[in-house]
């Protein structure tokens, strides 16, 4: 396997000039009255893994799907490899899409081909001889790990194996970018992982970069490199995964996050009073060079007074700890409260008030 | 059974074989790429052009709107001058074919139109033209559909051969009215309507066994 692989390393280290592998820029598209994509920019860099995450009506699909020219804008410029696309017939399209692999939500396998030809399929586009089509399935069924499937048809595997078979044939004709159309959501969390693995596994070992769209936050934490986040045709926010985790700007951001990031138990969170009374509940973000220091042991020794850890986590997003704590001082001191908030700002923790509980938490 | 009419039952049921198979064959190539038009050209269509699709549409509904025996008579001239004759076993087949290949071309049209539009927007994400996703997609995915189909068209030009005995194509239908009921000869009638069973029942048990081994959609 490690041959092949290294071949296509070899390969590809020519198969691009420009640096950033797709340029968006203020791209626009609407669907009546409303507007699917509303201004949108954006670039793909060579080798990374960019995800952008949104609802569902949130223009994603839209979005990936004017990269490969399915779709095409009202407006704006789309620019993959350098080469303007957005404005090219179908006939000039077509030896582009080669250079793009996509996969499916729903795999969109064909069931009268066996899955050696739906992975050898684009090459048979292509026009390519048998012997060829049918090594280099060879090769990538091994590569996702189903040689012992070439001969079965699809509808006899399962979930799995269908996206694996999925992903092989969007590799078969070498594209330089993989776009990946919420090709998890129709999986089993376990399922999910295996396929996020083999989507990171091919990125490392093919420099191939990708670009997927997902609605879950926990496939963005798990392969991306950076994140891209789309609400109502615009992007919101956008950076390093680990620093749009760790300080979400957004509304949407932060209802996104909410699924995977500690959050304040409903219980404690219907008896939040706002104004002094008992004891303050105080939410505390760290990431970084933060949540590395003892914090909490350095508070106690600074500031005497009680406090409790109500709930909280800290995770870890690209090699970063990111936390979330929260916090119950108790006392009814505001002067001492007013320390502690210091003292953990002082600390590069970002520290919000979100209120008071009366009695014991 | 004398002799005499054994031998008239062979000639008819070969008459019979002949017409239903030579414009059955007709109907599959006319009929499917007509099929594939009427896909094509719809709405979102791969070759998307609705006053083409509506023209298509009309002219075909127009033929199947025309019942089978004044069809027969009506298209005289067109049978003339394609065979040279009106009567006779070719003769007819004109007419069934006409008849035949707009009602396959809307029977092909509904198979193909079943296929996942995920499966075409995958062959152009994958650069398919589309002469390719026709050969390669629309095709092979609606394959069970359009052998199903050509199956249903089979027996049911095997019902239309009978009426071709007006203008004198003979087949097995021609036999029953004209010994059978004209000449009470209840012999024939019993043993048309056997050989005629078991024509409908082979036809229609090798396209369900085709179709079996055809459909991996499981």
């Amino acid at each position: 396997m490690n041959q092949h692989v290294t071949a296509e390393v070899a390969d590809r280290a020519y198969s691009t000039a420009s640096e950033d592998v797709v340029r968006l820029t203020d791209l626009k598209r609407r669907f009546g009255a409303t507007p699917a994509l509303d201004g949108v920019s954006l670039t793909v860099r060579k080798g990374e893994i960019l995800g952008i995450i949104g609802r569902s009506g949130a223009g994603k699909s839209t979005l990936i799907r004017c990269l490969n020219g399915l779709e095409r804008p009202d407006s704006g410029e789309v620019f993959i490899e350098g080469r303007e696309i957005s404005r090219l017939g179908e006939r000039e399209l077509q030896p582009l899409r080669r250079r793009i692999g996509m996969i499916f939500q729903h795999f969109n396998l064909l069931s009268a081909k066996t899955v050696e030809d739906n992975v050898a399929l684009p090459l048979k586009l292509e026009g390519r001889p048998k012997a060829e089509r049918l090594a280099r399935a060879a090769e990538l069924l091994d590569l996702v790990g189903l040689s012992e499937k070439a001969k079965a048809y699809p509808a006899s595997l399962s979930g799995g194996q269908k996206q694996r078979v999925g992903i092989a044939r969007a590799l078969a004709a070498r594209p330089a970018l993989l776009l990946s159309d919420e090709a998890t959501s129709a999986l089993d969390p376990e399922t999910t992982r295996s396929i996020l693995a083999l989507l990171k596994d091919i990125n490392r070992r093919l420099g191939l970069t990708i670009l997927l769209i997902t609605h879950e936050m926990e496939v963005i934490r798990s392969i991306a490199d950076r994140v891209a986040v789309i609400d109502a045709g615009c992007i919101v926010e956008q950076g390093p995964v680990w620093s749009v985790f760790a300080d979400p700007r957004s509304e949407i951001t932060k209802s996104l996050l909410g699924g995977i990031r500690p959050q304040l138990p409903a219980e404690i969170a219907s008896r939040l009073v706002p104004g002094a009374g008992g004891d303050a509940i105080l939410r505390i973000d760290v990431a970084g060079e933060a949540a590395r220091a003892p914090l909490l042991s350095d508070l106690a020794d600074a500031l005497p007074g009680p406090f409790r850890l109500v709930h909280g986590g800290i995770d870890h997003v690209q090699q970063q700890p990111v936390g979330t704590l929260f916090l119950a001082v108790a006392g009814n001191d505001e002067n001492h409260l007013s320390q502690v908030i210091a003292f953990l700002k002082a600390r590069q923790a970002r520290v919000e008030v979100l209120g008071h509980v009366a009695g014991s938490v | 059974m004398s002799p005499v009419l054994f031998e008239l039952l062979i000639r008819s049921i070969w008459e019979t074989v002949l017409m239903t198979g030579a414009s059955g064959l007709i109907s599959l190539v006319f009929g499917l790429p007509l099929g594939l038009a009427l896909v094509a050209t719809d709405r979102g269509g791969i070759a998307e052009s609705l006053w083409v699709n509506r023209a298509l549409g009309a002219v075909i509904n127009g033929f199947r709107s025309v019942p089978f025996i004044i069809l027969l008579v009506a298209l005289i001239p067109v049978t003339r001058l394609i065979v040279g004759t009106s009567i006779g076993t070719w003769a007819a087949i004109v007419p069934l074919s006409i008849a035949a290949t707009p009602y396959y071309a809307r029977i092909a049209e509904v198979s193909l139109r079943e296929v996942d539009h995920g499966l075409i927007e995958a062959a152009r994400a994958m650069g398919g033209n589309r002469w390719t996703i026709i050969r390669e997609v629309l095709v092979p995915e609606a394959l069970p559909g359009i052998v199903a189909g050509f199956t249903v068209t089979l027996v049911t030009l095997i019902g239309a051969s009978a009426m071709a005995g007006a203008i004198g194509a003979g087949g097995l239908g021609d036999l029953a009215i004209r010994y059978g009921y004209q000449r009470f000869e209840t012999s024939v009638m019993v043993a048309v309507v056997i050989v005629l069973i078991i024509l409908v029942c082979g036809i229609q048990w090798a396209g369900d066994r085709l179709v079996a081994r055809l459909d991996h959609r499981a």
